[in-house]
């Protein structure tokens, strides 16, 4: 059984009046015991949703999660307590994770004291040890309130108070994107550490395909909410199936290559429903048969959802 | 913004006068009723007399002594004011918190109420509630002031409330096993902290404004004495035409006063806590 199961998740936000944002559309995926696996999207392809319906802070309008088979929107008050001593989670935003008007390490305690039954001195203790393995130094951090920290060092703290809880799941929801290239791949290695060490899942989400490769073991891309394809990284990234998956690889801008005038735009070709494939709207290799959904189809040890492998 | 609050406070110069204005008032409150050897209601046998040694705001067309009413009345407004306006932000506060957080149906219901008190002329409900109620202390006049006066309260809170609930800080609350109360009260509350206290300023002095109308129309506390009522007096009884300006002009004037310095103070406060009007 894997640890973390999507079942046909959709998530629909109604803006009154009858209109309404399709964030997530039918996503069904797995995240096995220790993997790290990579939600790939632009901005808009529901991949915070996803993050935010698994740590049970948005709760999907279609489908079922389940952890270890059991679905985590039918938890009572001590199952979810149960529940959050066994999936914890890390935001986009550090100054934002941070309540302005207390210290830094209140959250921690807090975590510690609610889901570990820690408290006092030993709790103090903890803080510290955990401060130092991700390279903080406790004096540095300790008393101190957010504003008075960077954002390289409060997102530390941020993934400190996750690892305090060991738990078997992380939901990490772009972690680094607000911080600087040095520290990026600090982050990135305490996550293949807690994964190799301690045996943690990750759900990482991110856009940068590039740090996606880095630590993940699978890769599901995203677009418009839906699936487009996943599978193992040496597959999905090193010979990607998908038009899209191919597009997101060829616009990584690369070290060796400058700027050479024009820069093939990928501007949505036409004004497309929700019922066909949802990547027709920009996809260059379009044909008849993308005014319908294509299913996700087993195709050269990934799965893909495109007509062309169908 | 942490550090010592109250001491960025009292550098504005608005806030440090209206504070230094609202102790001299609060002080003659306090202290007034002790200095005159009369009470408000006490015959003394001169009417209609000018100030002097023994009358320092003269007497009125009854023979009372308005130094006298003056200061036990500033005590009733003050009274009605902190009553009211600590009714009017307790449930205004409670009612926004409840329903920014809890959303859905709640919300709804909530948000209905609210709407319907707002929409109601609240003066004219206060004159007919007033006028059912024969038996009229500062604690009754206090009581519908503050469940009337909550609604545009409960409105901001709520606005305030749905902004700060889905920052990030409330779901890693969460995340750590925190109830929603606790959320609410530990986590979501203290952000708006500043705005609760410039609330509470607002609603005092608002309080004051409504009662004095309410006691002007004659519908003011019965069995004791505000500022409000000794004014309707005065005009009842014509105290200007008659020349008697030491029955009108003290209570008006300090109800003035009053106000202006709690508007200094929220003024100035806004100016501390909102860095954009900040020079």
């Amino acid at each position: 059984m894997a640890l973390l199961e999507l079942h046909g998740v959709s998530k629909v936000f109604s803006h009154g009046m009858g209109r309404v944002t399709v964030a997530v559309d039918n996503v069904t995926l797995e995240v096995g015991e220790s993997e790290i696996v990579s939600l790939l999207g632009e901005s808009g392809s529901g991949k915070t949703t996803i993050a935010r319906m698994v740590l049970r802070i948005l709760r999907p309008t279609k489908g079922r999660i389940l952890y270890r088979g059991r679905d985590i929107w039918r938890l009572g008050r001590r199952e979810t307590l149960w529940y959050y001593t066994q999936v914890q989670g890390v935001f986009q935003d550090p100054y934002s994770s941070f309540n302005p008007i207390h210290v830094v390490e209140r959250p921690l305690l807090q975590a510690l004291s609610r889901l570990k039954g820690v408290r006092g001195e030993e709790a103090l203790r903890r803080v510290r040890e955990v401060l130092r393995r991700i390279g903080l130094s406790p004096s540095e951090v300790l008393g101190k309130y957010p504003h008075q920290l960077s954002g390289g060092q409060l997102q530390r703290v941020s993934i400190a108070r996750a690892l305090l809880v060991e738990p078997r799941l992380l939901v990490a929801d772009e972690p680094v994107s607000m911080l600087d290239a040095s520290t990026r791949i600090d982050v990135l290695n305490i996550f293949a550490e807690m994964r190799d060490e301690l045996g943690t899942s990750i759900l990482l989400i991110g856009h940068d395909v590039s740090l996606a490769y880095y630590v993940s073991d699978r890769v599901v891309v995203l677009y418009r909410g839906g699936v487009m394809e996943e599978g193992d990284v040496s597959k999905v990234l090193d010979e990607p199936a998908h038009p899209y998956t191919r597009m997101l690889l060829d616009s990584i801008p690369r070290l060796d290559s400058r700027w050479r005038g024009r820069l093939r735009l990928h501007e949505p070709l036409h004004a497309i429903g929700r019922s066909g494939c949802l990547f027709a709207d920009r996809c260059e290799l379009r044909f008849n048969k993308c005014a319908a959904r294509p299913r996700l189809v087993e195709y050269n040890g990934r799965r893909v959802a495109c007509w062309l492998y169908q | 913004m942490n550090r010592m609050p109250a001491k960025l406070a009292l550098a504005n110069p608005k806030v440090r006068i209206g504070i230094m204005v609202l102790v001299i008032i609060v002080a003659i409150a306090a202290v007034g009723p002790y200095t005159t050897g009369y009470g408000p209601l006490d015959y003394t046998g001169d009417i209609g007399a000018p100030p002097s040694r023994e009358h320092p705001l003269g007497t009125n067309t009854f023979g009372y002594d308005v130094y006298a009413q003056v200061v036990y009345g500033l005590r009733g407004s003050l009274a009605i004011g902190l009553l009211g306006g600590v009714i009017a932000t307790l449930i205004g506060v409670a009612v926004g918190l409840a329903s920014g957080y809890l959303g859905g149906l709640a919300d709804e219901m909530l948000m209905m109420i609210t709407n319907i008190f707002l929409v109601i002329p609240t003066l004219a409900l206060l004159i007919i509630i007033a006028a059912y109620i024969e038996q009229r202390g500062i604690g009754v006049e206090s009581l519908i002031i503050g469940l009337t006066a909550w609604p545009w309260t409960a409105r901001a809170v709520r606005a305030n409330t749905l902004s700060l609930r889905s920052r990030e800080f409330v779901y890693v609350a969460k995340l750590s096993g925190l109830g929603g109360a606790r959320i609410l009260v530990s986590e979501i509350m203290p952000n708006m902290l500043s705005y609760i206290i410039m609330v509470f300023i607002l609603q005092f002095g608002g309080a004051i404004l409504y009662a004095v109308g309410l006691d002007f129309l004659g519908l003011g506390p019965t069995d004791s004495i505000s500022l409000g009522v000794i004014l309707q007096q005065a005009v009842l009884w014509n105290a200007i035409q008659l020349g008697m300006w030491w029955w009108a002009i003290p209570p008006g004037l300090l109800i003035a006063v009053l106000l202006t310095a709690l508007y200094l103070v929220n003024t100035g406060l806004d100016e501390v806590l909102n860095p954009r009007l900040r020079r």
